[in-house]
């Protein structure tokens, strides 16, 4: 009698458990079904043309998200420029230098800062960010690319300290014990042994990190400026994916071509997240196997 | 020390030059906390400092008023709060259930590992492509409309890998000889789970439930398009009803209002508060935690 | 055999290279032997055919056959890593929680091969309880650990589980140092107590079995004392199979010794004759300390 009770305790949770794969096909479902429309009405190299996005223009709409995937790419490899150096300090300090009282102490500062939301984030760029990049570098308008990388990166900064912390804490305590009776210093033993065993921990980091800036949404909507011109420097402003589907979904009708053309948007920057996290984590895995 | 041969004082000058970097490396390394540290005090103090001079009983507890150039934001934290909440409910459940089966049912395996892989991509999807799946979903296939229902469910789903994690990792803390200790008296698995596992995880499982929470009132993309309004002069009345919502109506305030900079200060207390809530949950969290995992050591 | 009996018993020395002594101890029990020979299949509770175990590729067991007296104490010894607490755990399949095992032959336990397809476990584990080495008791109140068991077999009454309760804690001969204080934390109580706690909880199940995996190895000696003197006067009444590390507990409590290893039975039979008069040169090399 207990046996058909437990099984069927089992198969509900196992039916539960299953729920995260049937949302990650779901969203790949619903966005790749949504998009098709679009795909058909404006040909899916169209997308990749070059030219501008543009689909409400009254003669000629054009759909090229190549300058919004340039924005988006420009954005967060601007921010892994600031984040990973700072974020690998940080971590390093954590794991290595810190004592346990001190880590009690820092480890808050990163988790109070992971816990700012996004929408605070772009405000902060956008009243006292923009101002001193626009003093400091005599533009017009200091809301570009160059502020949305600087708050982006702060936004990623948190991920990659505590998944790079996690990396370097990994590597085995006998590395580090080997280095240190040969005679090294702690600082030889963090630079040539434990840094360089926990490099593909620390890559991996990186590019959960750059999975997290690609995706970011309000900031990136509040501090670049969202012009849709080909950007050519970070003063410039530009419009990511993300920020694209933001400023449209609302007003688009729905049905057209224009609508289901967002829908794409989102599936490509899904796929582009999906495709960082996947290798990242990939990596990170077979880090932690090989440690 | 006067007996040192020439060769041991060599190694001696090497050695303060080594000590000499690994004291400014260090210094580094320390410095690039303190910059972390200095960021995070300039967001804090501005906000605060410009935020909390707008903070008044009305401002909490009043709608906006005159096209929201004056008034205050009420509806906002009532819609904040309804949201989380449904949030919470879809979320918490699903997610400790899932933990169970992780971390108790399947503990190995080709579906534990799909199902883990799975949750660590969920919790990497923006949360822009979220808010265009509650659309696809929720409000028009299940045709919730924009609703609380509709982003409420949203905001649970991408919070969902949030709440695993913390469950999981409560029910790990609970010490392996409970569960054999009850096995071996004949406990069927349910049983064993039940009365000697889910018991101590709970206050862990509280606080993973409380990460979700900030994590969910603090979102705007998701809620976007699937329920958040611009402006709402009354209250929701039902799941099905539209909401204002604090990230929301900041960033309203804060770009899309035609007299940006009157309503600064406004959108300044509305970031504050917004601060004030997320950090409230998440420091009831992290001493939750704390005294959690004392107890734990006590075992 | 009652507690009187075990304290006639001289206290074993052991001294390097020389087989202990155990003259006394085997006159007072040989008649006992004599008497409860294992004949036939009926007086054997557990019966071990060709038995072998294997961790992923790891063999743990080889080709083990055993017979088990009904009320007895039968020791399991052996070095580390012989395998003696694997053949302990196989015998309430303690060791299906670990993913990856396998294994072949039979045990039988009161005539049926518990590793059938159509056993149930839980039932199993019901008649077979198991005392861990660590003392384990639940973050619950004392009386809650000890009537778990029956609550989770459906026992439900109060008065009945009072009753459960205050008759396990006297058999585990610990009622009279907790019966004021039964709701208690059972994290409250010493390491002894807390090993006669667990004593109590599996014993409230009723079961046929008990098997014990080095009981006393965290305990001090007085502790150590109080357990080893509850296993003997349990053994009237229940089959009681204990793996330990200590030869003179082996000798003092057990009935019947068997010594494993590297995964084989070497040798098995009387405690007496195993510590006197080894058959196997490595039961004696082992007994006398040559190696382990």
């Amino acid at each position: 009698m207990h046996n058909f009770k437990e099984n069927a305790i089992k198969y509900f949770f196992m039916a539960n458990g299953m729920l995260s794969i049937i949302i990650l096909l779901g969203i790949f479902y619903l966005l790749l079904s949504r998009s098709l429309p679009a795909l058909q009405n404006v040909g899916l190299t169209n997308f990749f043309a070059p030219g501008y996005w543009n689909p409400t223009a009254y003669t000629t709409p054009q759909y090229s998200i190549l300058n919004l995937i340039k924005g988006t790419f420009m954005v967060g490899a601007g921010s892994l420029i600031f984040a990973v150096p700072l974020g690998v300090a940080c971590a390093t300090y954590l794991a290595e230098v810190a004592g346990a009282r001190e880590r009690e102490v820092l480890k808050p500062i990163i988790e109070i800062l992971a816990g700012i939301p996004s929408v605070v984030l772009g405000f902060f760029g956008l009243v006292v960010v923009a101002p001193v990049i626009a003093e400091l570098f005599g533009l017009n308008s200091g809301i570009n690319a160059l502020n949305g990388s600087i708050l982006v990166g702060i936004m990623a900064l948190p991920t990659i300290v505590s998944l790079a912390e996690d990396a370097i804490s990994a590597v085995p305590q006998s590395y580090r014990h080997a280095s240190l009776a040969l005679g090294a210093t702690k600082w030889q033993t963090i630079l040539r042994i434990t840094l360089p065993a926990a490099l593909s921990g620390i890559i991996a980091a990186s590019m959960l990190g750059m999975g997290r800036a690609v995706g970011e949404t309000m900031t990136v909507l509040m501090a670049t400026g969202n012009a849709l011109a080909k950007p050519s420097s970070f003063f410039d402003s530009v419009r990511t994916l993300s920020a694209n589907i933001a400023i449209e979904m609302g007003e688009v009708p729905v049905g057209s071509v224009h609508y289901h053309s967002l829908f794409f948007v989102g599936f490509v920057l899904f796929m582009i997240t999906f495709i960082i996290n996947l290798l990242a984590d990939v990596i990170f895995q077979r880090y932690r196997e090989e440690i | 020390m006067k007996i040192l041969n020439p060769d041991l004082k060599k190694t001696n000058t090497e050695q303060v030059h080594r000590n000499w970097t690994q004291t400014a490396a260090f210094l580094c390394l320390r410095l690039s906390l303190i910059v972390v540290f200095l960021i995070l005090m300039v967001i804090l103090y501005d906000i605060t400092k410009k935020g909390i001079g707008v903070i008044s009983w009305l401002f909490l507890t009043e709608a906006p008023r005159t096209g929201m150039t004056e008034g205050g934001i009420f509806p906002a934290i009532v819609g904040t709060f309804y949201v989380t909440l449904i949030a919470t409910l879809v979320a918490v459940p699903l997610g400790i259930i899932t933990a169970i089966y992780l971390n108790e049912y399947a503990l190995q395996g080709r579906l534990n590992r799909l199902i883990r892989i799975s949750l660590r991509n969920m919790a990497g999807v923006p949360s822009i492509v979220f808010g265009l799946f509650g659309v696809a979903l929720f409000v028009q296939r299940m045709g919730f409309r924009p609703s609380l229902l509709a982003a409420g469910m949203t905001l649970g789903l991408l919070t969902l890998p949030v709440t695993v994690t913390a469950a999981e990792e409560a029910l790990k803390a609970v010490p392996k000889s409970y569960r054999e200790g009850g096995l071996a008296l004949g406990a069927t698995k349910w049983q064993m789970v039940k009365s000697l596992v889910l018991p101590p995880a709970v206050p862990g499982m509280l606080t993973g439930v409380i990460l979700g929470l900030s994590r969910a009132a603090g979102e705007t993309a998701p809620i976007l398009f699937t329920g958040a309004a611009f402006f709402l002069p009354y209250l929701p009345d039902s799941p099905f009803s539209q909401f204002m919502a604090l990230p929301y109506h900041l960033f309203i305030l804060a770009t899309q209002h035609h007299d940006i900079s009157g309503v600064r200060p406004l959108a300044y207390g509305t970031a504050f508060v917004l601060l004030v809530l997320v950090f409230m949950l998440n420091l009831s969290a992290v001493l939750l935690r704390y005294r959690y995992r004392k107890q734990i050591k006590q075992f | 055999m009652t507690k009187s009996k075990l304290e006639k018993n001289p206290v074993l020395t052991e001294s390097k290279g020389k087989l202990i002594s155990l003259n006394a101890l085997n006159e007072s029990r040989q008649h006992e032997y004599t008497q409860k020979e294992i004949k036939t299949e009926k007086e054997v509770k557990v019966k071990v055919n060709d038995f072998s175990f294997y961790y992923s590729s790891k063999q743990a067991l080889q080709n083990v056959n055993m017979d088990i007296a009904p009320n007895e104490v039968t020791a399991l010894i052996g070095p580390s890593g012989c395998g003696k607490t694997t053949f302990l755990r196989t015998i309430n399949r303690m060791n299906d929680l670990i993913p990856g095992t396998r294994l072949e032959g039979e045990v039988i336990v009161s005539g049926q091969n518990i590793y059938h397809p159509a056993v149930d476990v839980v039932e199993l584990r019901r008649k077979v309880g198991l005392v861990f080495q660590q003392p384990n008791p639940f973050p619950k109140s004392i009386y809650e650990n000890v009537a778990y068991g029956p609550k989770i077999h459906g026992k439900k009454k109060r008065t009945l589980l009072d009753e459960i309760v205050e008759e396990s804690l006297q058999q585990a001969a610990l009622w009279d140092e907790v019966k004021d204080r039964l709701k208690d934390s059972a994290l409250s109580l010493s390491g002894g107590q807390q090993q006669r706690l667990c004593i109590a909880r599996v014993l409230a199940v009723r079961p046929e079995i008990i098997l014990m995996d080095e009981p006393t190895s965290a305990l001090d000696p007085v502790a150590t004392q109080r357990i080893e003197d509850l296993i003997r006067k349990l053994s009237s009444g229940y089959t009681i199979i204990i793996v330990t590390h200590n030869m003179q507990q082996a000798a003092r409590i057990s009935d019947f010794t068997a010594f494993f290893l590297l995964g084989e039975l070497v040798e098995c039979g009387k405690t007496a004759q195993i510590f006197t008069k080894p058959k196997d040169t490595r039961t004696e090399e082992y007994i006398t300390g040559r190696f382990g």
